[in-house]
């Protein structure tokens, strides 16, 4: 009975609220109390009440309501997956994770014997603030860089203006000082899940290693290497821990492992701590010899990558070249007032380490107009045969309208930066001698946004003039540079040399510039020293790029870019950029050369005779998701999960030398690709 | 039926109506009537509706039935959610200072941080410094570890947001443990210091303990390279640091790479809590020849140390380590017993927390090195203790005399605000105050300590108690009363195998010829009273401590009801002395101090030990006493306060960093205006009788 007479109830005010007019304002709110509970147990009966419930139900279920549902299903599924992830990946055992290299090392007895010494790259370090401009307040002591990097989307213009240095001194601006984080926290990770040295570190761990005899030689990677030491006394610091640990680990010399540019800040090191004191750190004749066990170069970009003339001249790499292809208008998108790519040339132009990392040793050995060493390598290994048919037919048919006498099509990897497709093409007859003029700088004082980058100051007619020029290689690229940034390289040509030396007994070549570069120095007299250069292959490898004229804006302020338009059938060429081999970001060529021809055997560039091993490392892949990065990756920095290559760390820190490992392992041209280079040794 | 009058009923039909009316026949033929007129309408125009809402039918027939309990949920959790993430984003969007701005708008205008304050003085980084973290406030993390401890690698499993206590608090313990016999890992566990300035900049999040001055000192350009942080593990005895990890050489080289590389500038030295003891360690091993030290000659120290500033330094130990190593409690948690009898030691959910805490904190050696030093001498014998004398509140003081006398049976001779400091433990709260002529006391040392309860093993876990048997420990509490120097003998009796350990590594005694060949051993070098300082006379000691907050000094203990399988001594929370302006509360007689380090402890060798040329300072190394007046924070805002005198919150003192800041950046400790002293200190010292 009680049912019924609420349901009368509920058909009396039902109606009510179908017409709003006539009666709603006093009983709505009763109305709404009393139907709250009774309801339920009424509707399961008859259907009707179920329409009019529907009849209200869209005014309850407001927006609000439907998308708090929607978030609340979200999260709980989220929640769900995440804990029943927690709870499965340690027991199903078609998730378990590989027995990690160093455990089975540990079996075999393995155990830490020599201290390791890691020298992280180029960006891959952390940056954290220790004195800022107000709009960085409450940033001390946090990453910049590295870590999340949530400040970069907070406060866009304020980190940029804390990440740059200054234009003149190449050091801090005043009142701003950022500095590298210290210790092994410095470069384990570089994002939250994106591992640099963090699996190594493990593995090390695994069979013995600890914080005693793990040294993360971390350093500022925005300076040029003898600032570090001017500013912070980082290469004391690494002499000293490293004399530390030698002596703390009963006299056991070390491993260093440095990876891409740190190789050379090593290379910068190694003559450093020979040197007399007020340049060098007076570690005297044998210092080396006596401290440094093995040198496991990562990547090495020994002479220099392709990559970094294209990051100078217009900001920009393959990356973002695709990126423009794809969605043009997105990085000069004006109206956002966002011109992404000249904030980022701005600040990298202020970084002289960049300027370490330009291709070293000019056309000796990166080729000319007409050469380069790695001739006739053919892209995409896969389909090796069928490509080498057709891209010639279809070359012929492509370019004998223009020029007929292409007998064979080979890539001019010579050509670092050519404007036009054509141009990287062209027989070297065609080009006009390389005039560059005294610019004449009359910029319009145009000033687009705040945006000021060096290009600003060049006039229309000297960029035309540049472009004109039509094909730059290694040696002619320098000056093109000098041209469109002469701040820059006048800043950096102090700290930086990039020929190679005649007579390596001149004087000159004892100021701390020519440090880094291994074709203008002799390797320490160290006998016992072991270098190894370790590197991904078989991964297409930025080599030269094809440039355009960006369409003439009065507010663009960087003139070039990489044309993204510029196809090559023989697949080498793609997205206007030349492919070669090497590990996505090193080519082969500066990774091996030294290892292969440089310095083997008594070199004038070895004396001593240090021994060198290549061990390269196929890049496979990754076969699954669950795999992550890959196990068996050659790319840069994934190389540094890659278990064959921990491996070979691990036996070396404990003790086996180069042979043991097995000597060289070769699975790209590079003994061929050496051979090719003229090079007086 | 119900379809039909649910269509037709009237809708001006007022609510009160009966609605049993409705059922008489003239109603229903009425009605019958009226639908047929009005009806058919209505139901078409219901129709409509229908077929209108068939969509809604359709999609709202599942919806609405689940709406009940998954659909509610659902939304509950989606609008908690939405809400969170609302004030997360609103709270990230936030100006950093706006909390600041706030802050200032209800209290008024914030002094400026001393860091800016000297900045604005003009004053620069000269001098390195270095900073010696004391005990437990270092984070420690996993190298290697059991199965239990997977996916922990490199995690901190001390300090940062002590999850894996919750998650898996026995793997954790495990850890956490040393090995029992050599005080050194046990196998297949490598538990290291962190290193760096994050070591202890931050205990857990929000919980600072050095970033504030490193923030300061930041501020008139301090950054990594002139600024260095002694991490080192804080559970192993010093020496065994320099044994596992040559902690001792690498802050040796590290303060010689400092120093060479900021040309030739003298380091300032910052040692704080047992990081005073452990500097002092340091400043003996690095003058020490090789194989036992550190091989950097007699005049290592004079070469490289411009001050050692020492905060709240323990120099003759802490009596807070007696009762934790007896009991493993402190007064926190004899007061959270207090309140919760049984919580700590409910069996039945087999916790034994106080337990697994216990054997876990025996098998660290560092917590031997705080038990109090110097005996009788330094700290009272029965009847004697150089703080008498001291008014716990002062402004509370009455004339409580009488009720005081009468409570106990044995009567009360003496004063009764006289309180005996100099009896560390005694057992039951009116021994605590008897004169000594009236203790009965029975030796223990050569009670049996046999009856051993072999087979009733409490769950697993171990200490030595369960070794000592009935007999021992009734003879340890028929003692009655122990004194600094006979809590010595209390802890050998208890604790064999740990006091063992410890006194290969620490001493406690006072070093009657210091030129005895047997004082270049490494076990003396963290004690001062049997050290030499090192010989250099341009060095400057500054102790830093705060004051005016009641820190433990002596303990009423009792028995625990099941000595079996517990810890036989508690603490007796009962013991009040029952008047106001007392000493003892809850079972502990306090005094003054920084809550953790009487100020005895952290004061002697700078007023009296160590001043002017003395034996134990033969090069008259200057020393200051620097005291910070506890004020506590006005109001939550300044969170634990910028006056503190806290053991660990003076770290965060404007004073105190101010002081910091100015001898890094080359002032001397008189030109800080010397002795700043609020407490009796140097009366204290006076009545300490110590051939100098």
């Amino acid at each position: 009975m009680a049912s019924i007479l609420r349901f009368r109830k509920l058909c009396i005010l039902v109606p009510v609220k179908c017409s709003p007019v006539s009666y709603e304002s006093h009983d709505a709110p009763e109305a709404g109390k009393k139907e709250d509970s009774p309801i339920s147990a009424v509707e399961q009966v008859s259907e009707k009440p179920q329409v009019k419930k529907n009849k209200r139900q869209p005014k309850q279920w407001r927006c609000i309501d439907k998308y708090c549902r929607m978030i609340g299903y979200i999260c709980t599924t989220w929640w769900l997956i995440l804990f029943s992830f927690n709870c499965l990946t340690a027991n199903l055992p078609g998730l378990k994770v590989p027995e990690p290299p160093g455990a089975r090392l540990r079996r075999e007895g393995l155990t830490a014997l020599h201290p390791v010494v890691l020298v992280p790259g180029i960006v891959t370090g952390g940056l954290e603030l220790w004195e800022g401009k107000p709009c960085s307040e409450g940033l001390f002591r946090k990453r910049l860089w590295g870590g999340n990097f949530a400040e970069i989307f907070k406060r866009p213009l304020c980190l940029l203006e804390h990440l740059s240095l200054d234009n003149e001194t190449g050091l801090d601006p005043p009142g701003i000082r950022v500095r590298a984080v210290a210790g092994l926290v410095a470069a384990d990770y570089f994002a939250p899940g994106y591992f640099v040295w963090a699996n190594l570190i493990e593995n090390l761990a695994k069979i013995g290693y600890e914080g005693k005899n793990m040294f993360m030689a971390a350093y500022d990677w925005r300076l040029s290497f003898q600032n570090t030491e001017i500013r912070d006394q980082t290469l004391s610091r690494l002499k000293s821990q490293i004399e530390l640990m030698y002596l703390t680990n009963g006299r056991k010399k070390v491993v260093v492992v440095p990876h891409s540019m740190g190789v050379i800040y090593f290379l910068h090191f190694l003559k450093w701590v020979e040197a007399p004191p007020p340049m060098g750190g007076g570690g005297g004749p044998d210092w080396c010899n006596k401290h440094v066990k093995a040198i496991m170069n990562i990547g090495p970009a020994f002479l220099g990558v392709p990559k970094a003339v294209g990051s100078l001249l217009s900001a920009e790499s393959k990356d973002v070249a695709f990126l423009r292809a794809m969605a043009p208008g997105l990085f000069s998108s004006k109206t956002l007032g966002l011109q992404t790519l000249e904030h980022a040339m701005r600040v990298g132009r202020t970084w002289d380490s960049v300027i370490s990392l330009l291709p070293k040793g000019g056309e000796t050995i990166w080729g000319n107009l007409d050469w380069s060493p790695e001739e006739g390598h053919v892209c995409d290994s896969l389909k090796k045969r069928q490509l080498q048919a057709s891209a010639s037919d279809d070359k012929g048919n492509n370019s004998d309208s223009r020029r007929a006498f292409h007998v064979k099509e080979l890539t001019k990897y010579g050509r670092i930066v050519s404007f036009g497709k054509n141009a990287s093409e062209l027989p070297s007859s065609q080009f006009s001698p390389l005039v560059f003029k005294g610019s004449s700088t009359n910029s319009a004082g145009v000033s687009c946004g705040k945006v000021w980058t060096e290009y600003n100051e060049m006039s229309h007619d000297s960029i035309r003039r540049v472009a004109e020029n039509k094909a730059y290689t290694a040696e002619t690229v320098m000056d093109l540079l000098r041209l469109v940034a002469p701040k820059l390289m006048q800043r950096a040509e102090a700290q930086f040399s990039h020929g190679i030396a005649e007579n390596l007994d001149d004087p000159k070549y004892n100021h701390y510039k020519y440090w880094s570069n291994p074709l203008e120095t002799k390797l320490p007299n160290a006998p016992d020293m072991e270098i190894y250069c370790l590197y991904g292959a078989g991964l297409p490898t930025e080599r030269s790029y094809v440039y355009k004229l960006t369409p003439p804006d009065r507010c663009k302020s960087i003139p070039f870019q990489i044309d993204g338009s510029a196809d090559g059938s023989n697949s080498c060429l793609k997205g206007g950029v030349y492919f070669g081999d090497g590990d996505e970001s090193v080519p082969v060529l500066s990774g091996g050369f030294m290892c292969a021809k440089g310095w083997r055997g008594r070199t004038r560039f070895n004396p001593s005779g240090i021994a060198t091993y290549i061990r390269e490392y196929h890049h496979k892949a990754p076969r699954s998701l669950l795999e992550g990065r890959g196990l068996e990756s050659g790319s840069h920095v994934a190389i540094m999960g890659n278990v064959a290559f921990i491996e070979d760390v691990l036996r070396v820190a404990a003790g086996a030398s180069g042979a043991g490992l097995g000597g060289d392992k070769v699975y790209s041209d590079i003994m061929r690709m050496s051979e090719r280079i003229d090079i007086r040794l | 039926m119900i379809r039909r009058r649910k269509a037709g009923s009237e809708p001006k039909k007022p609510l009160t109506s009966s609605p049993l009316q409705s059922e008489s026949g003239e109603n229903k033929d009425q009605k019958k009537n009226f639908e047929a007129e009005n009806g058919k309408l209505n139901v078409n125009e219901n129709e409509n509706e229908n077929s209108k809402n068939l969509n809604w039918k359709s999609s709202t027939k599942s919806r609405g039935r689940s709406w009940n309990c998954l659909d509610s949920c659902c939304w509950f959790v989606g609008y908690i959610c939405s809400i969170w993430w609302f004030l997360l984003f609103s709270y990230n969007a936030m100006p950093a200072s706006f909390p600041q701005y706030v802050t200032e708008a209800i209290t008024g205008p914030l002094p400026d941080p001393p860091g800016v304050k000297l900045a604005k003085e003009g004053l620069k980084a000269k001098h390195p410094v270095v900073f010696v973290p004391g005990i437990v406030t270092g984070g420690l993390e996993l190298w290697e570890g059991h199965q239990c401890a997977e996916g922990l690698f490199r995690k901190r499993l001390w300090g940062g947001t002590f999850g894996e206590i919750y998650k898996r608090p026995l793997c954790w313990a495990e850890h956490m443990s040393l090995d029992n016999e050599t005080g050194l890992d046990p196998p297949g566990i490598r538990i290291r210091p962190v290193s760096g300035l994050v070591a202890a900049d931050y205990f857990a999040p929000g919980y600072f303990v050095w970033a504030v001055l490193i923030a300061n000192l930041a501020r008139i350009g301090y950054e990594e390279k002139n600024m260095y942080m002694a991490a080192y593990d804080w559970r192993i005895s010093f020496q065994n640091t320099e044994v596992r990890d040559q902690t001792l050489s690498t802050i040796k080289s590290n303060i010689e790479l400092m120093v060479a590389t900021s040309g030739g500038k003298k380091v300032v030295v910052i040692p704080h809590s047992m990081g005073v003891l452990y500097f002092l360690h340091f400043m003996k091993w690095v003058e020490a020849p090789a194989p036992m030290g550190g091989g950097g000659g007699s005049d290592w120290c004079a070469e490289h140390i411009k001050a050692v500033m020492n905060i709240g330094g323990p120099f003759l130990g802490v009596p807070k380590s007696v009762a934790g190593l007896l009991s493993a409690e402190a007064r926190d948690i004899a007061v959270a017993r207090g309140m919760a009898p049984g919580f700590l030691d409910m069996d039945v959910f087999g916790l034994q927390t106080l337990q697994h805490v216990m054997r876990m904190t025996r098998t660290w050696d560092s917590t031997m090195s705080m038990i109090p030093k110097g005996g009788d001498t330094i700290w009272g014998g029965l009847d004697w203790s150089p703080e008498e004398g001291y008014e716990c509140s002062p402004k509370k003081q009455k004339n409580n005399n009488s009720e005081a006398g009468g409570q106990n049976g044995f009567g009360n001779l003496g004063n009764a605000t006289q309180v005996h400091y100099g009896i560390m433990i005694s057992f039951g709260k009116g021994v605590a105050e008897l004169h000594s002529s009236k203790l009965e006391r029975v030796d223990f040392r050569g009670a049996m300590k046999g009856n051993h309860l072999a087979n009733t093993t409490c769950h697993d876990v171990w200490n030595e108690y369960h070794d000592m048997g009935v007999e021992g420990v009734k003879a340890v509490a028929d003692f009655k009363v122990y004194t600094a120097g006979s809590v010595l003998d209390l802890l050998h009796f208890v604790a064999p195998k740990m006091m063992k350990r410890g006194g290969a590594h620490f001493s406690y005694g006072i070093a009657d010829d210091l030129d005895d060949e047997k004082y270049e051993h490494y076990k003396y070098w963290s004690n001062p009273l049997e050290t030499k300082l090192p010989n250099a006379p341009d060095m400057e000691i500054l102790s830093m401590y705060g004051v005016g907050i009641p820190t433990e000094r002596a303990y009423v203990y009792e028995f625990s009801p099941t000595p079996e399988c517990f810890t036989p001594f508690r603490i007796d929370t009962s013991a009040e002395a029952g008047y106001e302006g007392t000493c003892l509360k809850g079972g502990v007689f306090s005094v003054d101090g920084d809550e953790t380090v009487p100020t005895l402890s952290a004061g002697f060798m700078s007023a009296k030990g160590w001043r002017g040329k003395t034996r134990f300072n033969p090069s008259g190394i200057r020393t200051y006493i620097r005291e910070y007046n506890h004020a506590p924070p006005a109001n939550l805002l300044e969170g634990r306060g910028t006056q503190s005198g806290a053991h660990v919150d003076i770290m965060g003192n404007f004073a105190l960093i101010e002081d910091i800041l100015r001898v890094a950046a080359g002032a001397t400790g008189q030109d800080l205006g010397g002795d700043r002293v609020y407490s009796d200190i140097f009366k204290w010292s006076e009545r300490i009788n110590l051939k100098l």
